[in-house]
């Protein structure tokens, strides 16, 4: 039951969403993710648990790896949004796509958006992780159709790769 | 049902001074959020009593980790990842860092923080045992002005704290007296990573001419709060580790704690686990008494 009538008017929110500049009228708790999905039509982050704790909603903000179901829109101003969509241009996307698809890193594809990123993320801070450091890199994001291996495989191959090249 | 966000107010001062001022105004209204992996999980399930939400992730002077010769401290709004970064936390607190890296995945940790965690203040958390063996202590802030309280009293109860309802977590002190502990935590969970604890540990030891020197000891997910085992601690203290004190110290262990019944474990499973990390961690104590 709703103790008051009181509705919270909406507010302007400046951020960049994959290199664009953005102004999108909401309510200042309207998660991130909602915001992505319905506001900007980016559909790449999906809603899974909605609570923090499957990952397929991850994005980048600011360069850090955050599940944007967690996220509400009003902290984000002035921030730097990074989504699948935006991945598409980075160094690591062609080498990461290719291991995925050779591992069997993906099936229904709902986690993959997020272990992608994950994995970016991960890259960027250590070019070689070991095994370990890959389960743990990508131990916030479930996959209910792989078994993980594959994904772990297709991370270490896509890392192997950049350091040869 | 899920929450609609229009029920919901959330205002970003910008500064601790604004935010402290908002809290003082109206107080226990505003319910501060930095970044949302206990507020956001509530609000999305609909069971967020608060309508009115302060922002204090963009807060600065409460994301400071700062050292000083005697002890550190931790601004409230530390993440995890920032803690796990840490030199000084990594060399000198690895039961925080152990912790830090057990909570939640890289994107939790990365927005989790550690004044949340002890708001929060579940019995599960896992950073709370390490606080409690390192005696932190917490600096509270309101308009009103600071107070500093020891950890240690501040749940006095069920997800019940010593926090005024005008006051803020402002930061976490630690004593630099630790390095030279032999330090242990453990965490029994149904998985590795994402799963909230059954059992965790932290435990710190010294030994001394074959004796327990000093030993400290804590427990999360087997009471009401966070767990300091004083009692099993003082009975172990100038004792020598022996196979015999083993079944002494988990009888111990038994008596001083109250798990429950709930969706992750039982009462009897966390009963047997946590007179047994107990019992570990002495042996593990006893082997590094061994090898100095």
């Amino acid at each position: 039951m709703k103790s008051s009538t009181e509705t919270t008017a909406k507010c302007e929110i400046l951020f960049t969403v994959n290199g664009e500049a953005v102004k999108v009228l909401a309510h200042p708790m309207e998660r991130l993710l909602d915001v992505l999905r319905n506001e900007l039509g980016l559909t790449g982050a999906k809603e899974g648990c909605g609570e923090g704790e499957c990952g397929s909603c991850a994005v980048l903000l600011d360069g850090m790896l955050v599940n944007s179901c967690l996220v509400p829109v009003a902290q984000i101003g002035g921030a730097n949004i990074v989504t699948i969509e935006g991945v598409s241009a980075h160094a690591l996307i062609k080498l990461l796509q290719e291991a995925f698809l050779e591992c069997g890193g993906t099936q229904c594809g709902i986690c993959t958006p997020g272990m992608i990123l994950a994995a970016v993320h991960l890259l960027e801070k250590q070019a070689e992780p070991a095994l370990a450091e890959i389960r743990e890199g990508l131990s916030g994001n479930l996959c209910r159709c792989t078994g993980y291996m594959q994904i772990f495989e297709a991370v270490e191959r896509a890392a192997q790769r950049r350091v040869a090249q | 049902m899920r929450a609609d966000p229009a029920d919901y107010r959330l205002v970003s001062p910008g500064n601790l001074q604004a935010v402290l001022s908002l809290m003082a105004a109206e107080p226990a209204q505003w319910l501060p959020i930095a970044g949302g992996t206990d507020v956001m999980v509530l609000y999305s399930a609909g069971k967020l009593a608060n309508r009115k939400l302060i922002n204090i992730w963009n807060i600065q002077e409460l994301r400071q980790i700062e050292v000083f010769p005697e002890s550190m401290r931790i601004g409230a709004a530390c993440t995890y990842t920032a803690l796990r970064e840490h030199e000084v936390v990594a060399r000198e607190f690895p039961l925080l860092a152990t912790a830090a890296s057990w909570t939640g995945g890289i994107a939790n940790q990365n927005r989790g923080t550690l004044g949340g965690n002890i708001a929060n203040a579940s019995p599960a958390a896992d950073s709370l045992p390490a606080l409690l063996v390192y005696d932190a202590e917490l600096t509270l802030i309101s308009e009103r002005g600071e107070r500093c309280v020891a950890y240690r009293t501040f749940h006095t109860g069920y997800k019940q704290t010593a926090l005024a309802p005008d006051e803020l977590i402002r930061s976490i002190s630690l004593p630099r007296r630790f390095s030279g502990y032999f330090s242990h935590a453990r965490k029994v969970g149904a998985r590795n990573a994402q799963a909230i604890s059954k059992v965790c540990l932290a435990g710190l030891g010294q030994i001394a001419g074959g004796a327990i020197r000093d030993v400290r000891l804590a427990l999360g997910s087997v009471a009401p709060v966070p767990l300091r085992l004083s009692e099993t601690e003082h009975m172990l203290v100038g004792k020598q580790i022996e196979p015999s004190l083993m079944e002494i110290v988990k009888k111990r262990v038994t008596q001083e704690i109250s798990p429950i019944d709930d969706i992750r474990s039982t009462a009897r499973y966390r009963t047997a686990v946590a007179a047994n990390l107990v019992a570990e961690c002495m042996e593990k104590l006893a082997a590094a008494g061994a090898k100095a």
